[in-house]
């Protein structure tokens, strides 16, 4: 028996093996590293990793390849846009992680034990959240770009565990948090089980799990249809799950609320970018061909998911369940991109996903600021008045809620004109407009958020802002400045999109 | 060389507001001056361009064309033609009026002084380019961002229920400007089926549509103005805005921001949708007549000052947009030199009726009486702001009120004899206040108020002058809007109905 060794070609897939590297050095510096250099050790390795890992995509940026990991990965424009697009935000992210007030010192203690005090009061350290986010960027990397169904199983578990870990490492209200990673790991498991069942159906009606073998059985159309439908809804709903769409959200609003405000941003930003690219991969190069099968259930998806996540919204007293549902319907707007199965869509639809990603960072970081003595102030009522006290966050925070909103001269504005003309362009006049009646809605509660910060008189309570580190000022000044210019001046990056976005097969 | 006028106006307030930016916080009589000497120079500007205006030539003036989106087609383009430019030259001569009229206006607001100066003038640049679009994404742009300015004007230094105003007035918008952003996605889309994408007025214009979609577009567009004009049954925002914003808000808001809904009619739904235009002509118009009766009667039974105003702008933009929609090209003249006279009359009633509010301390007309004895010119100031906005004859308003009214009988005669009962009730809720607060004997309270000072006479004078002047001459501005005005209706291939007489 001969064993051919595995080809790979290593410049392609550096990236991710970059950021894997870092990881695992990350992992070492916690074993070894002494508790003083520790956290500075953490950030240099993590920010240095995931650098390199972009300047590497920068490299490649050209270079389209289906062979680099034996058939199991695609390199292509799409490919890369995701990954660039995931790596920036999981640097500006990081640096809101690297604010340790935010995470426990012993996450490993029961909530409210001695041996959780005692820790605290040791003043001890874990900066395993520098590991953990590398892992779960590099499984984001590989999410966009699996050209079989296991590799693309693989990505998701590898995404997904370091997440669930993360959501439960916050200082303060260590029980929600707790909650908050226990729920995001049983409906997680449950959703991976959909998708692994949808996996096992399309493996039967292809006989293949690689993309390129199904997307050949489709077009063939020798297969039972009924077992593809199958297939592709099962798959659909353990992706659809991941980007919080409803009917399957549940989990959105609770792990929002309840994990590390740092983390929340990260997971809400990249998981989303990551799962819609695999998403956008499967029904734009492998299913596009079955769009009778599920651009109708998509429709629906989407329509419910814009139009819950803005009613929702509005009855929300808690900041960061309001985002959650805010980016409950930002899913339903970027499914609309989905939906539109044209290459305006897929330009689209990368554009939104970056431009909604730097703007969740940049909005969950000022919500770290926003603290009394018992930690964040999640609670809407006491944001009461911030415009006065502290009037640049505040004013920062009303513009990433501007652009949530789309008011045109931010970058959300652009990306949901691309969004919906791409999708009335494809006919689905219908999302459409429930999707601007949905942007109507949105904005009333964006709009009642701005309302409370400048046009409601502050009562005293001890809400205060702290000073923002240096490491957070960048975060919010850079998500602030990408903002405006891709409000203002979109073209640059929208003509840096056009070219690359072109799935290959 | 050629000067980009238009880019140099817009620009002009831009740079004032960064200039304020960097004054320190206390510093409100240098931020004041700052600001007062950039609208005086941006009025300059303007006028400076007015002068060169072709008033013969029918073509937009002064185009420029930059690319901005180029992936979407998308141009910074502006170019003026005599609509936009009378409505340019209102807004530019109101700005610095606003401004020296209420000089102490923002001293009541929740932040500094130099914010809001700094608002009013992104609010002038915005105003501006809003008019001198012709990129329809962009004057999509700016129509929507307008809104942020004025939202913080009026929630942040407005008074009463300014918070709750505010967010009326922004969510009513919003929700138009979202219709509009179908409409123009649709537009966007069809330009790219049938060509290349693109959002040029001009040739958006050209697309082929059914009848069907050209119905559907038109009301998104239509809606949108109609809520920014406002028309009835869409202006419930205005009155409250109106009562919580500061006299110099609301004069930018009823006096020039509203004109973009009734320019936008003018500019965008005639000349896109010219069929559907034809086929919601007869719905528009009573819409239009409610609107004027509607408006006039509630400005009787008005309480407080400023929403009396309002009331009286209900009825004056249901004139308006009737001079539009009837479509021949007097009625259309006049409902141009309404929009720029009503800037004007608006302004006078607002700056004299908020200096006798702020006086006196409270916006109730009955709290007013025998202000002739003790503040004679302010007195005055405020019965001629009250006669030009009835319209008497020999001031500027009549002018255009008769055009419109002439115009539309030639077509619509049912409608004209019904809307010139507006005039009568004009000249009740004009008369009524003006009796009460002005005439009769001083009433308890007001015997302490003074007079105009300096200052107040010097923002005031030039107003009034505006509008005796054109009352007697209206030809310069005739001149400029006559041939856009037949040129629009030209386009729209109506001719002017020739008056008949019976029995020849």
């Amino acid at each position: 028996m001969i064993f051919n060794s595995p080809s790979l070609s290593y410049s392609l897939l550096a990236p991710i093996l970059i950021v894997l590297a870092g990881a695992i050095i990350g992992v070492l510096i916690e074993a070894f590293a002494s508790k003083a250099i520790r956290p500075v050790a953490q950030l240099t390795v993590s920010v240095g990793a995931l650098i390199l890992s972009l300047t590497q995509i920068i490299r490649i940026r050209n270079s389209t390849s289906t062979t680099a990991a034996m058939g199991s990965v695609i390199i292509d424009g799409p490919g890369i846009l995701f990954q660039g697009a995931i790596l920036i935000i999981a640097i500006i992210s990081l640096f809101l992680i690297a604010d340790q007030d935010n995470f426990t010192s012993s996450a490993a203690a029961l909530p409210g034990s001695d041996e959780e005090s005692q820790a605290s009061q040791s003043g001890t350290v874990l900066s395993e959240v520098y590991p953990l986010t590398l892992f779960a960027v590099a499984g984001m990397l590989v999410f966009p770009i699996a050209s079989d169904l296991v590799t693309l199983f693989v990505a998701l578990e590898v995404l997904s565990l370091p997440l669930y870990l993360m959501a439960g490492l916050s200082r303060h209200r260590r029980l929600a948090s707790q909650e908050a990673a226990l729920k995001y790991f049983l409906l997680g498991a449950f959703s991976s089980a959909f998708f692994l069942f949808g996996a096992a159906y399309l493996y039967g009606y292809a006989g293949t799990v690689s993309f390129a073998g199904i997307h050949s059985a489709v077009v063939g159309g020798t297969g039972n249809d009924v077992i593809l439908l199958l297939g592709i809804a099962f798959v659909a709903i353990g992706l659809l799950f991941k980007v919080g769409a409803v009917p399957f959200h549940a989990w959105s609003p609770d792990v929002y609320q309840g994990s590390p405000t740092p983390v929340t941003g990260f997971m809400a930003a990249a998981t989303k970018v990551a799962a819609f690219g695999a998403m956008l991969r499967i029904f734009y190069s492998v299913a596009a061909e079955a769009q009778w099968q599920w651009r109708p259930f998509f429709m629906v998806i989407a329509i419910i998911t814009m139009a819950f996540g803005s009613l929702v919204a509005i009855s929300q007293r808690d900041v960061k369940r309001m985002l959650a549902y805010s980016s409950i319907a930002h899913a339903g707007f970027l499914l609309t991109g989905v939906i539109a199965l044209n290459k305006s869509g897929l330009e689209a639809s990368i554009y939104y996903l970056f431009a909604y990603g730097v703007a969740t960072v940049g909005a969950f970081g000022i919500i770290t600021l926003v603290r009394d003595s018992a930690g964040e102030v999640g609670d809407l009522n006491r944001w009461v008045g911030l415009g006065k006290r502290s009037p640049w966050v505040a004013s920062a925070f009303a513009f990433f809620l501007l652009a949530f909103a789309g008011i045109p001269l931010t970058s959300g504005f652009i990306g949901k004109f691309a969004i919906f003309s791409a999708a009335y362009e494809s006919g689905a006049t219908a999302v459409v407009i429930v999707g601007v009646l949905s942007s109507a809605i949105a904005a009333f509660f964006y709009i009642r958020v701005i309302v409370l910060m400048f046009f409601t008189d502050p009562t005293e309570d001890g809400t205060s802002i702290v000073i923002p580190s240096v490491l957070t000022r960048i975060t919010i000044f850079f998500a602030l400045a990408l903002t405006v210019l891709l409000g203002v001046f979109p073209a640059p990056l929208l003509d840096f999109i056009k070219p690359l976005a072109i799935f290959i097969r | 060389m050629t000067i980009n006028w238009i880019s140099i106006t817009a620009i002009l307030p831009l740079l004032g507001a960064l200039a304020l930016a960097t004054l320190s916080k206390g510093a409100e009589l240098r931020a004041k001056q700052i600001a007062f000497a950039t609208t005086i120079i941006t009025a300059g500007s303007a006028i400076a361009m007015a002068v060169q205006f072709q008033r013969d030539n029918t073509d937009l003036q002064f185009v420029e064309i930059r690319s901005w989106i180029p992936s979407f087609g998308i141009n910074y383009a502006v170019g003026i033609d005599g609509i936009a430019l009378v409505l340019i030259l209102m807004s530019v001569i109101l700005a610095p009026i606003v401004i020296l009229a209420g000089w102490n206006e923002a001293q009541g607001g929740r932040w500094s002084v130099k914010t809001f100066y700094i608002l009013i003038l992104i609010l002038e640049t915005m105003i501006i380019g809003v008019f001198s679009a012709t990129d329809v994404f962009l004057f999509y742009v700016i129509f929507e961002a307008m809104l942020v300015p004025v939202y913080f004007l009026i929630g942040g230094y407005g008074t009463g229920e300014r918070s709750a105003a505010a967010v009326k007035f922004l969510l009513y918008s919003l929700f138009g400007g979202l219709l509009m952003l179908a409409s123009i996605i649709a537009l966007y889309v069809m330009s790219g089926a049938q060509g290349e994408h693109t959002f040029d007025l001009k040739a958006l214009s050209q697309l082929e549509m059914s009848s069907t979609t050209q119905n559907f577009l038109f009301l998104g567009f239509f809606i949108a103005f109609a809520i920014k004009a406002p028309l009835w049954p869409f202006h419930t925002w205005l009155p409250d805005a109106a009562q919580s914003a500061t006299p110099g808000t609301s004069v930018l808001l009823l006096g020039v921001l509203d004109k973009v809904g009734t320019f936008g009619m003018i500019r965008y739904c005639l000349t896109l949708f010219p069929e559907a235009s034809k086929t919601f002509t007869p719905a528009i118009i009573v819409l239009a007549v409610i609107s004027i009766i509607y408006g006039a009667i509630l400005a009787i039974g008005q309480k407080d000052l400023k929403r009396l105003i309002a009331f009286t702008s209900i009825s004056h933009f249901g004139f308006i947009t009737m001079g539009i929609f009837a479509m021949t090209s007097q009625s259309q003249s006049g409902a141009t030199l309404y929009m720029f006279n009503h800037g004007f009359s608006t302004a006078a009633l607002f700056i004299v009726g908020g200096w006798m509010i702020s006086r006196r301390g409270s916006s109730t007309i009955s709290d007013f009486g025998g202000l002739q004895r003790v503040t004679p010119v302010m007195a005055w100031c405020f019965f001629l702001a009250g006669m030009s906005s009835l319209a008497l004859p020999g001031l500027s308003s009549f002018v255009s009120e008769f055009l419109v009214l002439v115009g539309t009988y030639t077509r619509y005669p049912v409608a004209a004899i019904i809307a010139t009962i507006g005039i009568i009730l004009a000249a009740l809720y004009i008369l009524i206040p003006v009796q009460r607060a002005l005439h009769g004997p001083t009433t308890p309270g007001n015997e302490n108020l003074t007079d105009l000072n300096l200052r107040e006479k010097l923002a005031i004078a030039p107003v009034l002058t505006a509008i005796i002047a054109l009352g007697f001459y209206p030809a310069p501005l005739l001149n400029v809007i006559n041939p856009a005005a037949q040129h629009v209706n030209s386009q729209l291939g109506f001719t002017d109905p020739v008056p008949t007489v019976e029995g020849r």
